[in-house]
């Protein structure tokens, strides 16, 4: 079975970040960047279908040249190889635009599967898997907190707010993941050893066919106008117990719909 | 508030290594923080750890022997060990000691003056940490001074008969095999030992009130017939053990530092939100002043640390260099774990709170590996030509 694992570097979500002030994109440069978490998760569920039934697994990333310390990261875990696709022109790409990149890619590359995580902790706009599968014409099982794999059905237990749906494909197909679908392993150290050898294919725009102008902040079809940080978190509510601060409690939590 | 650093990032001592060096302490770090942080505590408290699992999980992450290459060792650079050492024993010193006995002190002796059969037979299965060894050199009556060591083995026929006590081995109680060091006509050599033979006896040693989260035992051998493919080829005299122990204090000169940084760690989150007399703990030179003294030491050591790392990555590491290492950085971690402790007051002393279980740690990590006195003799009689050992 081949596996393609889609894997994006973004600005770790545990520390400041925050857009540049010329071009509204987020600020690479300044941030310590990390391999997007929820990757991680489809990294994983890629490595076990591939240890149980054979197969190989690949990743691909699109972003700058710097997005390849990320990928070896995550070549640590397991997976057999890499693409990369970079170009200068792709710098400011909407969702839209990455998805013609991602999808010009995965076109020449051979599938049964495309996993990805279900969002991205800095755009998080969780249209990539379906923006894929329309490019591709294959089916888009998003949202995944369980995924089996026999032969080429793939079935999915799809995480709802309610609970959880039952979806059925036959491959290829996309499939998104939660974090709830597995546990990552750590990279071992032989696995960190071998990931310094494994192959990085790299890819311009050129290679893919895509023309430069239909990507990039120049062909984004969306645009941040202005931006702001987040306010400071302000001191909260302090409910004072003369008696009754229990109900008070209640009150409180009620009107903010806590309970 | 302005803007925090943590003691290791104030140096910018990571700027040091590798991508590939920091994934390794990455790794490990995060193992810890899975497998040993949220029950280590427990361990100490009750004195039983269980480190059958444990050396699986620490085998999986290749951990066991990381540093040495084949027979299913990972291979890895001395930095990135001293590094997973560090790591490993800013959860706990007894975690570490497993695997630097497993690694260092076992698997090392079997690697460097083992047959081929020996290796083939146990380092994989050792790497995974599905067998466990130990490496019994002290005895009760000699410690510091190993050359007069009474263990004895005596031909009979082919075989070796083998007679003798070893004391204060860690792993023991838990161990599938042991290297035994052993005195025959020639001197000093090494045996490994399987701990199912008959005439061995493996005594569990209770009321430790330091490393309790290692199993610690003492190995008696009566008459222990052993096949002449049991000793160790290429260990001729004192020095092979000698050898093994530069080793794992290699390893000890990083890992002293892992408990002193979550000793430091620990009371800067403390010192940082405990208020008295209106303000942070943190708020007052007192506590500033011993945080920087403490840091400044922390910050010496990993720097002396990776030194000693780089000369071992270059083939150029000697013995009395790590008696430096081993010295400073116990030293200091133990200074450092008391007075981390001073500023938590009478949390300080309690288990829920990490420190005090450092410090008494230390204690142990002091005395074994050669003590404090022994390193200074070492380095005594590099600089002056003259021993004073006896
Ligand atoms: C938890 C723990 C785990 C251990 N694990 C192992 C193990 O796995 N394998 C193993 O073989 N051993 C192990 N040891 C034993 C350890 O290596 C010895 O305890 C150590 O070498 C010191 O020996 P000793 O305890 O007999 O002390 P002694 O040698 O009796 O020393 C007592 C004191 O006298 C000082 N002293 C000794 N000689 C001199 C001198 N010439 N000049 C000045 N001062 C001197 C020492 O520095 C020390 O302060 C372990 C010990 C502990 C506590």
């Amino acid at each position: 079975m081949k596996i393609v694992v889609l894997v994006k570097q973004v600005p770790d979500s545990g520390s400041e970040r925050s857009l540049r002030a010329d071009d509204g994109t987020v600020d690479r440069a300044s941030a310590s960047n990390v391999i997007n978490e929820m990757d991680e998760y489809a990294i994983e569920e890629a490595l076990k279908i591939a240890e149980a039934q054979g197969g190989e697994v690949t990743l691909l990333t699109m972003g700058p040249d710097a997005a390849t310390e990320s990928i070896r990261k995550a070549l640590s875990m397991g997976p057999d190889g890499a693409v990369h696709v970079t170009d200068d022109a792709l710098h400011g790409s909407c969702a839209l635009g990455t998805s013609k990149v991602l999808a010009a890619a995965l076109r020449t590359l051979e599938f049964d599967l495309v996993l990805c995580g279900a969002e991205s902790t800095d755009g998080r706009t969780q249209t990539m898997p379906h923006m894929l599968a329309e490019r591709l014409g294959v089916p888009a099982l998003t949202g995944a907190r369980k995924l089996t794999v026999e032969g080429s059905t793939l079935t999915v237990e799809r995480q709802t707010d309610e609970g959880y749906e039952v979806v059925q494909a036959t491959g290829p197909a996309i499939v998104s993941v939660w974090d709830t679908i597995n546990e990552p392993r750590y990279p071992s150290f032989k696995g960190i050893m071998a990931a310094k050898k494994k192959p990085i294919a790299t890819k311009s725009l050129a290679d893919l066919g895509v023309e430069a102008g239909e990507v990039g902040l120049a062909g984004a079809t969306s645009k941040v106008l202005s931006s702001a940080k987040r306010p400071a978190r302000s001191g909260g509510q302090k409910v004072e117990d003369s008696g009754n601060g229990g109900a008070d409690l209640v009150a409180y939590l009620s009107a903010e719909k806590f309970v | 508030m302005t803007d925090r650093v943590t003691p290791q990032e104030l140096l910018a001592l990571d700027s040091l290594l590798t991508a590939e060096e920091a994934a390794f302490a990455d790794s490990v770090r995060r193992l810890v923080g899975d497998v040993v942080r949220p029950h280590v505590a427990q361990w100490y408290e009750t004195g039983v750890t269980p480190v059958r699992d444990l050396a699986r999980e620490l085998g999986k992450l290749g951990l066991l022997g990381a540093h040495l290459t084949g027979y299913g060792c990972a291979g890895v650079s001395a930095v990135a060990y001293g590094l997973s050492c560090l790591e490993l024993e800013a959860g706990d010193s007894g975690v570490r000691s497993l695997v630097s006995v497993q690694g260092s002190l076992a698997m090392y002796a079997i690697w460097k003056y083992g047959s081929e059969e020996q290796k083939q037979e146990w380092l994989p299965r050792m790497a995974a940490g599905e067998a466990i060894g130990c490496f019994g050199l002290t005895e009760p009556d000699h410690g510091s001074d190993p050359a007069g060591m009474t263990t004895r083995a005596v031909r009979d026929g082919d075989d070796w008969l083998l007679t003798g006590t070893k004391m204060w081995i860690t792993n023991a109680p838990v161990a599938e095999l042991a290297v035994v060091w052993a005195k025959v006509d020639q001197g000093v050599t090494g045996f490994v030992v399987p701990l199912d033979l008959p005439g061995v006896t493996v005594n569990e040693i209770h009321n430790k009130l330091s490393l309790r989260a290692s199993a610690t035992g003492e190995l008696v051998f009566d008459r222990v017939r052993l096949p002449a493919s049991a000793q160790l080829p290429e260990a001729r005299g004192l020095k092979a053990p000698l050898s093994c122990l530069t080793e794992a204090r290699y390893g000890i000169v990083w890992g002293a530092l892992g408990a002193a940084r979550d000793c430091l760690e620990t009371a800067i989150d403390y010192t940082t939100t405990r208020t008295q007399f209106g303000r942070p703990l943190a708020g007052f030179q007192l506590t500033q002043a011993k945080l920087a003294d403490l840091t400044l030491e922390y910050q010496k050591g990993w720097l002396l640390a990776h030194h000693l790392g780089r000369l071992a990555d270059s083939g150029q590491l000697k013995p009395e260099q790590v008696s430096v290492g081993k010295l400073n950085n116990v030293r200091e971690a133990i200074a450092i774990a008391r007075t981390c402790r001073t500023m938590l007051g009478a949390n300080g002393i309690s288990g829920e709170y990490p420190i005090m279980r450092h410090a008494n740690n230390l204690e142990s990590v002091l005395t074994y590996e050669g003590t404090s006195e022994v390193h200074q003799l070492v380095i005594g009689q590099k600089l002056t030509g003259l021993s004073a050992f006896a």
